[in-house]
């Protein structure tokens, strides 16, 4: 099992406000690893930053041993690194269709039909809608079509930014199989949650993030007993 | 008869303004500003045909192609130099910067061809008639409709159908979630000004045919009125620039046929503020609601 991301010491600035204290970790192929913390902690800033859309101002961010550093964010896709960002971010007024093609944008044309066929295969609903425009679709189906956007660029490590946001607790399991399902099926994953009961389940390894600092770290079985993280995360 | 006249002179009018609308309406909708340049680099199309016909004597068609390729040229010099910097610049010093454009551009024209009006040569002459003979419709009306209705066309499909097409719709929506696709948004924003501009000149030569007077500042008004269309029908709409346009066009003409000719203009910008104030986001423009 290969390092796949390593994070080391990144410092993260909006303006003034000083959001990503030096913080370093990392994700082994092959493994689902969630960063948890409250509202505010820096979690989708740390995400930002890996895709390219921040900039750290110390440290490295290496991907497969490519320093990212330099890498404008439209060319880190194609490295392999796909993200589904917080609020889903779907193309609001194009179709189901339309923002998958935009999700396999730096893929090979004539791959499409079967990437999309993929895609559908992992969410019905989305076949069932191809032709809908994205922005009447339910919050669940949205993020469906999130998580399939991504995965049409066949991402070797696929960041997930609190895929459960605003869902009820039957679509929030279903998101949680099918991150389980991707990860079996060999894609590694790097989860941002608030939900850090259910985040732990499917974690092989946690960080816990507070204030922009990194405060505890082991694995989900191990974080879910810790007493800091059942009184702080999980309510007891 | 004479109303049928004025409505083909007022969509012939409305179709110019419809071709500049939509270079305005794109790079709004993907660029998020008001590239009040625009307008001048109608006049700098204008210019570069009428040179190109006189002093190379080259043949019309080839004239319109050099001065696309120009415009073009300028659209995505202009971007990157003075627009691109300023990318996360408040909207308001971007704006003040296009009106530092526009005034350089026009202050450019005046430097190299100077200030007295120039007639222009229409690229094409004659009219055709019809009912024997009492309406008349000049060739260049017909050209300057059917080149908009072509030109909608194509710029539809091209936005709908095509990869960087639907990246631009991509981009006009959300630039991050673009980014995270892999969309190279600074080439997609540098496109738009060059299809933008390329049409610009397009209706900057089909103008001068039908107005045969060129000065520096020729593209400013049928700029802001081309500005007015977009808004009009629906700023960041395709659709919206053309039905705009065109019903301004024909609003202006029949203003000036059976109101004023002087009152002409004060009567399109009424229109705008009513249909402004029944419709904020204009005739087609539309509120997505957004869920969370
Ligand atoms: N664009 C911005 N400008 C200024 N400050 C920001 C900006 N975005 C985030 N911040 C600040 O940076 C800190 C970290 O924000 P971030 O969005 O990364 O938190 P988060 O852990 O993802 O929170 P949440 O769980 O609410 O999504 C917060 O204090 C936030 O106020
Ligand atoms: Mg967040």
């Amino acid at each position: 099992m290969g390092q796949i991301l390593k994070v080391d010491n990144i410092n993260v600035y909006y303006g003034a406000i000083h959001a990503i204290k030096g913080i370093s970790f990392e994700v082994n192929e092959g493994e689902v690893v969630t960063l948890i913390g409250a509202n505010g902690a820096g979690k989708s800033t740390t995400l930002q930053t890996v895709s390219g859309l921040l900039r750290s101002r110390t440290g490295s961010i290496e991907f497969n041993g490519e320093d990212l550093a330099k890498i404008p964010p439209h060319l880190v896709v194609r490295k392999g690194l796909a993200q589904v960002p917080e609020g889903r971010r779907i193309f609001q007024q194009m179709s189901v269709e339309e923002n998958l093609e935009m999700g396999a944008y730096t893929r090979d044309k004539s791959e499409l039909e079967g990437d999309l066929e993929m895609v559908f295969k992992q969410f019905p609903r989305l076949l069932e809608r191809r032709r809908q425009i994205a922005g009447t679709l339910s919050g669940g189906e949205q993020q469906m079509l999130a998580i399939g956007r991504a995965l049409m660029s066949h991402p070797k490590l696929l960041m997930l930014d609190e895929p459960s946001m605003g869902l009820a607790p039957i679509l929030v399991e279903q998101i949680f199989d099918i991150i389980r399902q991707l990860n079996e099926a060999g894609t590694t994953i790097l989860l941002v949650e608030q939900n850090a009961q259910m985040a732990l389940s499917v974690a092989h390894r946690a960080y816990v993030l507070e204030t922009g600092k990194i405060t505890l770290s082991g694995t989900g079985k191990e974080l879910a007993e810790s007493d800091q993280v059942r009184k702080a995360y999980l309510g007891g | 008869m004479e109303f049928l006249s004025y409505l083909i002179s007022g969509i012939s009018l409305g179709s110019v303004y419809a071709i500049i609308a939509l270079g305005y309406t794109m790079v709004y909708g993907i660029a998020k500003m008001l590239n009040f340049a625009h307008g001048d680099v109608i006049m700098v199309g204008g210019y570069i045909s009428l040179t190109a016909m006189l002093s190379m004597n080259l043949p019309p068609i080839v004239a319109v192609l050099l001065a696309m390729v120009v415009c073009t040229v300028l659209g995505v010099i202009i971007e990157g130099l003075a627009y691109k910097p300023l990318r996360s610049a408040p909207s308001l010093a971007v704006l003040i910067t296009a009106i530092g454009v526009s005034y350089f551009l026009q202050n450019s024209a005046l430097l190299v061809w100077g200030a007295n009006p120039k007639s222009y040569t229409p690229v094409i002459e004659g009219a055709m008639k019809i009912f024997d003979g009492k309406l008349s419709i000049s060739y260049i009306s017909l050209l300057t409709m059917a080149s908009c209705i072509v030109i909608m066309i194509v710029l539809t499909l091209f936005i709908n159908k095509t990869q960087l097409g639907k990246a631009m719709r991509a981009c006009s929506e959300d630039k991050g979630a673009a980014m995270l696709m892999g969309i190279n948004v600074n080439r997609t924003i540098s496109v738009t000004f060059a299809i933008g501009s390329a049409l610009a000149a397009i209706a900057g030569v089909l103008l001068c045919s039908s107005y045969t007077s060129l000065m520096p500042t020729t593209g400013s008004m049928p700029g802001i009125k081309a500005f007015t269309a977009a808004v009009f029908g629906g700023i960041g709409s395709i659709p919206g620039a053309f039905l705009g346009g065109i019903l301004l066009g024909i609003i202006e003409s029949m203003a000036k046929a059976y109101i004023s000719t002087q009152l002409a203009n004060s009567i399109v910008f009424a229109v705008l503020i009513l249909t402004l104030l029944i419709r904020p986001a204009g005739l087609l423009g539309k509120y997505v609601p957004e869920k969370v």
